[in-house]
């Protein structure tokens, strides 16, 4: 398998991704973002970081970047998509996943680990994980606060579209969402980053439990 | 001519702010802050971002406003042609 990972002005978790994905034994191609092009990817990570430094707001200009346009028509035909952190708000910009994600009430930047619970293995980027599984992942963000008004929060709980949710709640999360699933349930956003926890190394590979998710569902 | 139409272009306030309702911890940080300094008396404080563009035609603010300028599920908006 062949997974793509987004490369803006500005996003600094795209080496990373591509380790992460080399690390769960699949190939790893950079998409840069002024080529309207996925490269024939099978599927496409956007990174965090500060696209456009995050610039009017997070994720704003990367929306209208060229590769957003295939990666548009890679998302409606059903390609698994995984938005990290500033992906994430990316993703919601681009009105790919519902809501957005405002400053954390504390106003401070949170740089942690936290627990997650994983709540529908039903997105390709969790099919690997058992039900309610809990992970511990790190978080580092500013906008981390997920919104939806109320009419989509409990249409995200009805659906099961919420893919994680905090333990310990670390930005004023509504329902203490982590993390989302599109309606088709292929477009995915979290908050935490998977990809920073890809080696023992680096003091877990528990992040390989979504990343490599996206292998299980392929059945590669 | 063209010049000329150039230095005609028209002005441009956008005002984005926060919709009613939706938490703003910018305002409510400004807020907490101005007792600090001895303002007293301050109930509400909400933050939001002014935007100020030259323009040949104003035909198509509302859709920039729309598209990129805002983000209409968390924001609301409002322009003006200051001259």
């Amino acid at each position: 398998m062949r997974i793509g990972v987004t490369v803006f002005p500005g996003s600094n978790c795209d080496r990373d991704a591509l380790y992460g994905v080399e690390r769960m034994g699949a190939e790893a191609a950079e998409l840069w973002h002024a080529d309207a092009d996925l490269k024939g990817v099978d599927a496409v990570i956007v990174p965090g970081g500060f696209s456009y430094g995050d610039y009017l707001r997070p994720g704003a200009i990367a929306r209208f970047a060229k590769v957003m346009g295939p990666l548009e028509e890679f998302a409606k035909d059903g390609g698994p998509i995984l938005g990290v952190c500033n992906g994430f708000q990316v993703l919601t910009e681009a009105h790919l996943l519902p809501g957005a994600l405002l400053r954390n009430t504390h106003m401070r930047f949170v740089c942690d680990r936290v627990r997650v619970r994983v709540e529908t293995t039903n997105t390709p980027w969790t099919a690997g994980c058992d039900a309610g599984e809990e992970l511990t992942l790190p978080v580092a963000h500013n906008e981390g606060n997920y919104f939806a008004d109320p009419e989509t929060l409990a249409r995200l709980e009805e659906d099961e579209r919420v893919v994680l949710r905090y333990l310990e709640n670390p930005n004023g999360s509504a329902n203490d969402i982590a993390g989302v699933c599109n309606e088709g349930r292929n477009v995915v956003g979290l908050m935490p980053h998977p990809e920073r926890v890809s080696d023992p190394t680096l003091g877990s590979d528990e992040g390989l439990r979504i990343l490599s998710s996206v292998l299980v569902r392929a059945g590669v | 001519m063209a010049d000329h139409l150039m230095a005609e272009g028209l002005k441009i306030r956008v005002l984005v702010r926060p919709k009613a309702g939706i938490l703003d911890p910018q305002g409510e940080a400004v807020r907490s802050a101005l007792p600090a300094l001895g303002f007293e008396g301050v109930r509400t404080v909400h933050v939001g971002r002014l935007i100020e563009m030259e323009v040949e035609s104003a035909d198509e603010v509302d859709a920039m406003c729309r598209r990129l300028l805002s983000n209409p599920s968390i924001e609301e908006y409002e322009w003006e042609v200051v001259s």
